[in-house]
């Protein structure tokens, strides 16, 4: 197979300050006042996003790309779509490149169904007469027909996603990174998305993809890349890949977790995670979760300073990392005014654990109201769920259940 | 800069028609007026202009009448302004487009450009109607609008791409750009002639490279003097000196655009 995309090496640092706050002149002034020999960038101040990353990719391979948020991912793509340049390091690709990283990049709200994907496909590199030529196909693809006429200001948002998608679809690029475009849209979207990937793929076109949906990667993808903290983890097949960055999740750990050492996690820490502790209603520590037990979850946490409304949440992934629910309190109502400095704790009471058996990671955050900053965040930790005879008739459940369970009444007198 | 920045320029040529195409067609959306407005806005300065510096402060117009006075100038720099405030900030307001998707970034101010002639030309179209109204002979000289033009651009897109590039990383631009351009308004021969100003501060003048410019777009339309070619020389030189460094500024910080912008 020829070789479609090499890279060699890629690093790429970004400057911490640079990314946060807009330079003001005046800033600058000032620190070449306050440092007039020059104190620039130091390695304290900047962070490695990639750090010698190399891989090559053959002709019509299609490549999952996959790991935590911040590990690097995005910048690979950036990098190898040109949008930002490596620090160092170098890649080559052979042909054409688009990269949908965003669905209808451009689009203006006045413009019409129509104007808007000519200026949408001009910027993704279609020439005007590909555009005339496919207009027609892109039109019927995208299914809002009726409305191409129409300003998208007027179009509901899933319009606005088929139109931006049938465009992309139709760029017939010989390398097409795609980032998270699954992430948006319905059902119906996304079986469209992974089908018009399909065929890119059986048309000998290179195909890369991030997602966090790993069900879909693993569907689409033959090779899988994992990359943690700026670096290549693991290279290969694609259920290893994923099998391997969902062990990353999970600690040996039965009634609780210590999460004072987790790795890699996010966020500024002026609060951070340090204990998870799986109870009992009674509040004893439980040795064995089952399917369907009540469980109080404990998480332990300390405050550098006081937290004015903190928010804290979790969310439920299974161990190939199909996001089962996220939640939080203030989903249910509640608020916390405020946090003083110290180790504290707050627990979650579910009543009923619903999960069928198996292994389940925990992803932990706590965020200022809004979501942002986020003062911890993407912290892991696993859950095992036992198998239990959760409707006492001696039947287990098991993984080929599905993911979870609905307790239920089967009312059978009319038969 | 070499060779394959300007052959990619040209592969994404269709690109600047279409942005440029966009800012057209969204300008006027929604306005009862529309397009009328690219003559409202040079109609009232001018008439402005013509009772208060003409009429009250009796500023001399070189014998020509007021309205073809002012507006002579007032159409190239009228795009002159509103090229380099757009194009400074093109970069800046389009920065969805520049983090996500690669295109050769000096699209955004060309396009800027572009868009920007169109009221140039409905402008020029209504100068025309006052040149006829007034009866002004017109002769050979209107040859060197083309090269006029073509002049403007450059220097407006010269400066729009240094300012945009600045932008990206200081946003005092955004305050400090619009205050620049009403500043250099008044150091350009827009409502007094250069036969005003005294001959020892004349160098002054023509270290602006608009004064040149506005006077021979003004020459063209009432040749009632014979050309400066000195001054104009100054502006096509300076012209020249401006856009090749806005576009090597440019050039030099066009890598790390979509990181900090």
């Amino acid at each position: 197979m020829p070789r479609s995309l090499e890279v060699q090496t890629l690093s790429k640092r970004y400057r911490l300050g640079r990314i946060q706050h807009h330079q003001m002149l005046r800033e600058q002034i000032v620190e070449l006042i306050k440092h007039p020999f020059g104190r620039r960038a130091t390695e304290a101040e900047s962070i490695w996003a990639l750090r010698d990353v190399s891989f090559e990719v053959d002709e019509g391979e299609v490549v999952g790309i996959i790991g935590r948020n911040g590990a690097g991912k995005s910048t690979l793509l950036k990098i190898l779509s040109k949008i930002t340049y490596p620090t160092s390091g170098k890649v080559k690709v052979k042909g054409r490149v688009a990269s949908l990283l965003e669905v209808g990049t451009g689009f203006h709200e006045e413009l019409t169904g129509r104007e808007n994907v000519y200026l949408n496909g001009s910027i993704l590199g279609m020439r005007k007469r590909e555009v005339d030529e496919r207009l027609d196909a892109i039109v019927a693809f995208s299914g809002v027909e009726q409305f191409i006429d129409t300003p998208i200001k007027r179009y509901s948002s899933g319009m606005r996603l088929r139109l931006g998608f049938a465009v992309a679809a139709h760029l017939e690029p010989d390398v097409l990174i795609v980032d998270e475009v699954l992430a948006v849209g319905d059902a119906g979207f996304q079986k469209k998305c992974i089908a018009t990937m399909e065929g890119l793929r059986k048309g000998g076109r290179t195909v890369l993809f991030v997602s966090h949906n790993l069900a879909a990667v693993e569907n689409l993808c033959s090779r899988g890349i994992w990359i943690d903290a700026g670096k290549i983890r693991m290279d290969g097949g694609v259920t290893d890949a994923i099998k391997g960055y969902m062990g990353s999740f999970v600690d040996e750990q039965v009634s609780g977790s210590d999460l004072s050492g987790t790795e890699n996690r996010l966020g500024t820490g002026e609060i951070r995670y340090t204990r998870l502790e799986y109870l009992g209603t009674d509040g004893t520590p439980c040795a064995m979760t089952r399917s369907g037990d009540a469980l109080v979850l404990r998480f332990h946490f300390h405050a550098d300073k006081p937290i004015r409304e903190p928010s804290f949440g979790f969310r439920l992934y299974t161990e190939m990392g199909t996001l089962i629910t996220e939640t939080y309190h203030r989903l249910l109502g509640i608020h916390i005014p405020k946090v003083e400095p110290g180790d504290g704790y707050i627990d979650a009471e579910i009543e009923s654990l619903n999960l069928v058996p198996g292994r389940y990671a925990l992803s932990l955050w706590i965020t200022a109201p809004g979501g942002t900053p986020v003062y911890d965040g993407d912290v892991r930790a696993s859950l095992e769920v036992e198998v239990a005879d959760v409707y006492r008739s001696g039947r287990m459940l098991d993984s080929r259940s599905g993911l979870v369970y609905f307790p239920q009444r089967w009312n059978i007198t009319k038969v | 800069m070499n060779l394959e920045t300007f052959r990619e320029f040209w592969l994404y040529r269709e690109l600047v028609y279409f942005l440029a195409w966009r800012d057209v067609k969204v300008r006027y959306k929604q306005t009862v007026l529309g397009v009328l407005w690219a003559i409202i806005q040079p109609l009232f300065t001018m008439v402005i202009f013509t009772l208060l510096f003409g009429g009250l402060a009796k500023i001399s117009t070189d014998g020509i009448p007021g309205p073809i006075f002012y507006l002579s100038a007032l159409v190239p720099w009228t795009y002159f302004s509103s090229t380099v405030g757009n194009a400074g900030m093109s970069l800046v307001s389009n920065s969805g487009l520049l983090t996500k998707i690669y295109f050769p970034r000096i699209i955004l101010p060309a396009a800027a450009a572009l868009s920007g002639l169109i009221d140039f030309l409905i402008g020029t179209v209504f100068l025309g109607g006052f040149v006829l109204y007034y009866g002004v002979p017109l002769g050979a000289n209107l040859l060197l609008w083309p090269a006029l033009v073509v002049l403007l651009v450059l220097l407006a897109l010269g400066l729009g791409i240094f300012f945009a590039a600045l932008n990206v990383k200081y946003r005092d631009v955004k305050y400090a750009l619009p205050f620049l351009i009403q500043l250099l308004m008044f150091a350009t021969p827009i409502i007094y002639p250069v036969s005003m100003i005294p001959d020892r501060f004349r160098w002054l003048l023509a270290l602006n490279p608009l004064s040149g410019l506005i006077e021979t777009f003004r020459w063209l339309v009432a040749p009632s003097r014979p050309i400066d070619w000195n001054l104009l020389g100054f502006s096509v030189a300076i012209t020249g000196i401006l856009f090749v460094v806005g576009l090597a500024y440019f050039h030099s910080t066009e890598r790390t655009m979509a990181d900090i912008v």
